[in-house]
């Protein structure tokens, strides 16, 4: 028998029975208050309970305000969204960061942070950005509100056994070039639906050497190449990463955790259904000049043309997208303007973003015209910001600060982009009026988003550093 | 969930590959606690002129297609968001099928859980069926007991998941059908080690 790669072995330490389809058990179930209210009340309706509330989490981040927590949510039907969920948790004792907690955030940056995200445990969340904690070495994919119900009251879930993908990341990272890049230069390689039906192991020099929040932002975005879940395996920057974390294991059980966690990584001889190398050591700064994250090229290209595709549906789709971006082909990118950036969500929100951010901003403006707004993914990662100075950096720059959430990244509260204008975006989804009703997206990392402020224009970041 | 079996009536033709969940429904209608009113909100900015009015140049507000029950779309239909809220407009406007040559894997499954019936054909297949969605009086028909697509002089064959196809020909509660495994999950979860309590 062949070894077992890392997700045939988190698979088949939680069959609790079955074989393909399988019923999985969920270590971790994380909720929020969008996917959840008719979960619960499809629960409540059949006289069904929480089997494991003690398993389940539950954070507000995609629909409130990022504005003072004191004005509270304007919105009555967010706000009657977010009590519903207060009510649901308090009803069956679920733990609940609600929106006065310290410890609120984007449900996928305050799992790490708190702990709850350990290698090994299969973790599921009603949002497709779920993918995010597979850096740790967990299997984590987003589902639907029926499949919340359903975990809700059996903490499992049937699953049909999907695929698996190796992308090889071959040679170290240049400099400049950062972790939203190396995943965004895949997706633009493999396509939208290039991980359709698998579930992707990133692998090899650059992945390894990636910080954990790194890590979180190329595994958050396995879902825009398709894949419902993309993992990482657990090494020393893992565990370093876990221990002291207010949910990680203590004493004799961190040693008998991370003993089991060792082990977790593909053996040598495991195979893969698919296997995709990407040349990370010659990858640039990406930018998206599209409506889906595929539509993604190197700053130092330019739009592109339509009859450059020979498939008459990518041909027929590049030119809707360019119609609907309003972007003219051959237009080198470094010449496109920007009126907003955004710097935050579950891709790019965490400490290290906003380092980076910083670093670009210390000392500069933000470029006259531009509306510039960094939004921390938590409450945890803006205390820290503003004390370490960073939040000051933001504010002397121009940026607005704001309050934990995801925010412009689907803008269902107010922070909406207004149609016809052009926001840099570190956020996952370039979609039609994703940021809102036709505003234009372009998918870029921290740095590169930092600099587009400033400079009032797209441009390529490792001219500035 | 009712059981679904066979599905037939006229096409709607969607030739555009990739489409988002954010298409089929924008985000400022997923902030309604309730499970159904969805169908009017479906394609909300595809079917809406650039002043906000609705637009009979899409099929959601056009009068021919009105009573339509299969949707013929592009691959990797249902990419991105998990949102259920997605298929819920899709059932509310009145289709019960969607054949596609992909589709999203989260949109897929959803639809499993709600009983809208997903065929996947190949693209000729896929793009043949389009053609014929032009006119909308042409009927089709899905049949999921016999695995066939029927379009005038055409059957097309489908492959699917024997488990699914079960649930949705019985209209099966998945919940209760997994509480009836709950001796394998209490004995499951006595064997998880005590890091994970």
């Amino acid at each position: 028998m062949s070894g077992r790669t890392l997700f045939e072995k988190i698979w088949d330490d939680h069959v609790v029975t079955g074989d393909d389809p399988a019923l999985l058990y969920v270590d971790l179930h994380l909720v929020h208050e969008v996917t959840s209210p008719q979960a619960f009340s499809g629960l409540e309706h059949s006289g069904r309970t929480v089997r494991r509330p003690d398993l389940t989490l539950a954070t507000v981040d995609h629909a409130i305000p990022t504005t003072a927590r004191s004005l509270g949510i304007r919105d009555p039907q967010s706000k009657k969204q977010v009590d519903t969920l207060k009510a649901n948790t308090e009803r069956h004792g679920i733990t609940y960061f609600g929106l006065d907690d310290p410890r609120q955030g984007i449900v996928h940056v305050v799992g790490p942070e708190n702990g709850y995200t350990q290698p090994g445990k299969v973790i599921v969340c009603g949002d497709s950005h779920t993918s995010t904690h597979g850096a740790f070495g967990a299997l984590a994919f987003g589902i639907g509100t029926s499949e919340v119900e359903h975990v809700l009251a059996t903490q499992s879930l049937w699953q049909k056994k999907p695929k698996t993908m190796a992308v090889e990341f071959d040679g170290p990272l240049p400099h400049g070039v950062t972790a939203k890049d190396l995943i965004l230069g895949m997706i633009a390689q493999l396509g939208v639906g290039g991980g359709i039906g698998h579930v992707i192991e990133y692998r090899g020099e650059a992945i390894r050497a990636l910080t954990m929040e790194e890590r979180m932002t190329i595994c958050n975005m396995s879902i825009e190449g398709g894949a419902r879940a993309g993992m990482i395996a657990p090494d020393e920057t893992t565990f370093a990463y876990v221990e002291g974390r207010p949910q990680a294991p203590t004493g004799a059980e961190w040693d008998t955790a991370v003993e089991y966690w060792s082990g977790l990584g593909s053996d040598a001889d495991a195979t893969f259904d698919t296997t995709h190398h990407i040349d990370a050591a010659n990858l640039v700064p990406h930018v998206s000049w599209g409506v889906n994250p595929g539509q993604t090229a190197p700053i130092t290209s330019a739009v592109p043309d339509p009859a450059q595709f020979d498939d008459p549906i990518e041909r027929d789709s590049v030119a809707r997208a360019l119609q609907y971006m309003d972007l003219r082909p051959g237009t080198p990118f470094v010449e496109i303007p920007v009126q907003h950036v955004f710097l935050g969500s579950c891709t790019n929100g965490r400490i290290e973003d906003l380092r980076l951010a910083a670093k670009i901003l210390a000392g500069k403006k933000v470029a006259s015209g531009v509306s510039a707004v960094a939004v921390p993914g938590s409450m945890q990662v803006k205390a820290q910001a503003e004390a370490e100075g960073l939040a000051q950096v933001f504010e002397d720059a121009g940026f607005s600060w704001r309050e934990a959430g995801c925010s412009s990244c689907l803008a269902m509260n107010d922070d909406v982009i207004p149609a016809g204008e052009r926001v840099a975006s570190t956020s996952n989804r370039n979609f039609e009026g994703r940021q809102g009703r036709g505003a234009r997206t372009h998918l870029v990392s921290p740095a590169m988003a930092a600099a587009a402020a400033v400079a009032g224009h797209l441009v390529d970041v490792r001219d500035w550093s | 969930m009712k059981p679904v079996s066979l599905v037939r009536g006229t096409m709607v033709p969607l030739p555009r590959s990739d489409v988002d969940t954010d298409q089929i429904i924008p985000k400022q209608f997923l902030t309604r606690i309730e499970r159904t009113g969805y169908g009017e909100f479906l394609f909300y900015d595809w079917a809406r002129t650039e002043e906000g009015e609705p637009s009979s140049d899409f099929f959601v507000h056009d009068p021919k297609r009105q009573g339509a029950k299969v949707l013929v779309a592009g691959r990797n239909f249902g990419c991105g968001s998990s949102r259920e809220h997605a298929v819920w407009a899709i059932q509310d406007w009145g289709f019960d099928a969607v054949i596609a040559p992909s589709f999203g894997d989260i949109f897929r499954n959803n639809c499993v859980n709600v009983g809208l019936l997903t065929v996947e054909l190949p693209d000729e297949d896929v793009a043949r069926l389009q053609e014929m969605a032009q006119n909308p009086g042409v009927v089709v028909t899905v049949d999921l007991e016999q695995q066939v697509v029927v379009a005038d002089d055409y059957v097309f064959e489908f492959d699917v998941d024997p488990g699914v196809k079960e649930r949705l020909l019985k209209g099966l509660d998945p919940i209760g059908l997994t509480l009836l495994e709950v001796e394998a999950i209490s004995r499951f979860e006595s064997t998880r080690p005590a890091w994970l309590s």
